[in-house]
């Protein structure tokens, strides 16, 4: 599929009106909608590898991510009028206002890249209102980030609070951030844990069910 | 006490710097989520007094508490009202406990908001707002503008553009903070110290360099590539190591023999500040200080 290969590449050089051009090209020629959202998280996939390896940097993820949500402006409408859950949501914040919240922030551009749709509540997030949000926007998914240990033993309460409320199993949770390890978030009951913002979007998507 | 003018004093021979301050007050009881700042107006006793450590420990220059006191940053935390008086107290705080045995340094730390075309923020507003905060430290008596822990070369230049004109007659030090790459060390927004060294004595800055990122012996490599790029004195203030987590506690590896024994021969190698970022402390100074001694 030389098209779908030259969007992977054009997505990864954050080319986004050329990823623009090229996805409706696609749609019009008849390639799936399913078939190009492949081919834009492959790419997705080899610019979150990387900048994980220091070859690339953030502004080079922005600009991917930015070319990616212009093609999904495209085939989500084709997605949903074909079953196919795309743009599932995912709330994400920090537990506590950290010094540095980057990389929350980072977190949430290669979800958006990964094609989720990313609910940011910012710091400084009390427990309560990333539960309501989630229920509210009928988000599956709540990721949280700490970057320093008080803020991260809070990330306890949002999982208590699912709990308290009965929404254990039905809105999963994902821990990450500098201080939190895998055994941490065991420890509190999360569902998942990331080690950084590339293997985040791949979590969050080995969390839920595939369609 | 008069003070003898920084870029004079750095031309005699190497300054020790102080230590962190986020993550000391941190230590104290900080709570969680609640903006260093607010400890500024809540509880200036705990201020004054790290300046007073710091001060005894041997620093020659020591920071203020105002590293998120630009306006996009207390916007963060309904703060923005106080930006006046967050600046000006920090200053005076600091002021105050050192009167003019060591230099006091007006620290402005990022917006936290990234800039066009990568974000939303508008560059004229960015630098305004930098104004904002470095006026207010000026007219409090600081002796030198910090502008530090920048990953973004664009708006680390507004800060410094910002502090030239607000602040004519004050030393500027801006700095950096990189990861080693395999390709050399990098900021995560793809700064390399080439273009950082460049770059800031292009905007104005009087000294360059780096601060925070993963620990002293990272920082060796980041110096030594500031040796190479730089034609301004350098400033360098590394953690004390990356984080690790023991129990509810965050704990630094770097001790403070470990981090004065990797420290200080960057002093002796030519740079012309030495001091330390997240996780240092009093004890790492004076530590540092008694292998400089005098």
């Amino acid at each position: 599929m030389e098209t779908l290969n030259h969007l992977s590449r054009l997505l990864q050089e954050g080319d986004d009106s050329g990823v623009d051009a090229l996805t409706r090209e696609a749609i019009a020629s008849g390639i799936p909608a399913e078939d190009i959202l492949r081919a834009l998280l492959a790419g997705m996939a080899v610019v979150g590898e990387r900048f994980k390896e220091h070859e690339i940097f953030l502004p080079d993820v922005l600009l991917a991510a930015r070319a990616m949500h212009a093609a999904m402006g495209h085939i989500k409408p084709l997605l949903i009028a074909q079953g196919v859950p795309g743009g599932t949501k995912v709330v994400i914040g920090t537990v506590s206002g950290d010094l540095h919240d980057i990389g929350k922030n980072l977190v949430g551009i290669m979800l958006q890249g990964a094609g989720f749709e990313v609910l940011d509540l910012g710091s400084d997030v009390p427990p309560e209102r990333f539960v309501d949000t989630a229920v509210a926007a009928g988000a599956p998914v709540i990721a949280l980030s700490a970057l320093l240990t008080t803020t991260m033993v809070r990330m306890r309460e949002v999982v208590d609070m699912l709990a308290q409320r009965g929404l254990r199993g039905r809105i999963l949770t994902i821990v990450g951030g500098a201080p939190v390890t895998e055994t941490f978030a065991r420890e509190i009951g999360a569902d998942a844990y990331a080690f950084d913002a590339t293997s985040a979007a791949a979590r969050v998507r080995a969390l839920l069910p595939v369609a | 006490m008069k003070l003898e003018p920084l870029l004079a004093r750095v031309g005699r021979g190497g300054i020790v710097a102080d230590g962190a301050w986020g993550s000391v007050l941190l230590d104290r009881g900080l709570p969680a989520g609640h903006a260093p700042e607010t400890w500024t107006l809540e509880r200036p006793e705990t201020i004054a007094a790290l300046a007073q450590e710091y001060l005894d420990a041997g620093a020659e220059i020591v920071t203020t508490n105002t590293f998120g006191g630009s306006p996009p940053r207390l916007r963060l935390h309904g703060l923005e009202d106080r930006l006046e008086t967050i600046n000006r107290r920090g200053v005076e705080l600091v002021r105050d406990v050192v009167q003019g045995r060591a230099y006091v340094s007006a620290s402005v730390g990022p917006s936290g908001v990234l800039l066009k075309p990568c974000g939303t923020a508008d560059p004229e507003e960015i630098q305004e707002g930098f104004a904002r905060q470095i006026d207010a430290l000026a007219q409090a008596g600081a002796d030198i503008i910090c502008i530090e822990t920048m990953t973004d070369l664009v708006e680390a230049s507004l800060a410094v553009r910002a502090a030239r004109s607000s602040a004519p007659d004050l030393p500027v030090i801006a700095t950096m903070t990189f990861d080693l790459t395999p390709r050399g060390p990098f900021t995560i927004m793809g700064v390399s110290v080439e273009q950082a060294a460049r770059g800031l004595e292009y905007a104005g800055a009087h000294i360059v360099g780096a601060n925070c990122g993963g620990g002293v012996d990272a920082m060796v490599d980041v110096a030594r590539a500031f040796q190479v790029h730089a034609r301004v004195p350098i400033a360098i203030r590394p953690n004390a190591g990356l984080p690790e987590r023991r129990g509810d506690r965050l704990v630094y590896l770097d001790t403070p023999e470990r981090f004065a024994e990797t420290a200080a021969p960057l002093l002796a190698s030519g740079i012309a500040i030495v001091g330390g970022c997240c996780g240092t402390t009093p004890a790492h100074i004076r530590a540092l200080r008694a292998r400089v001694a005098p």
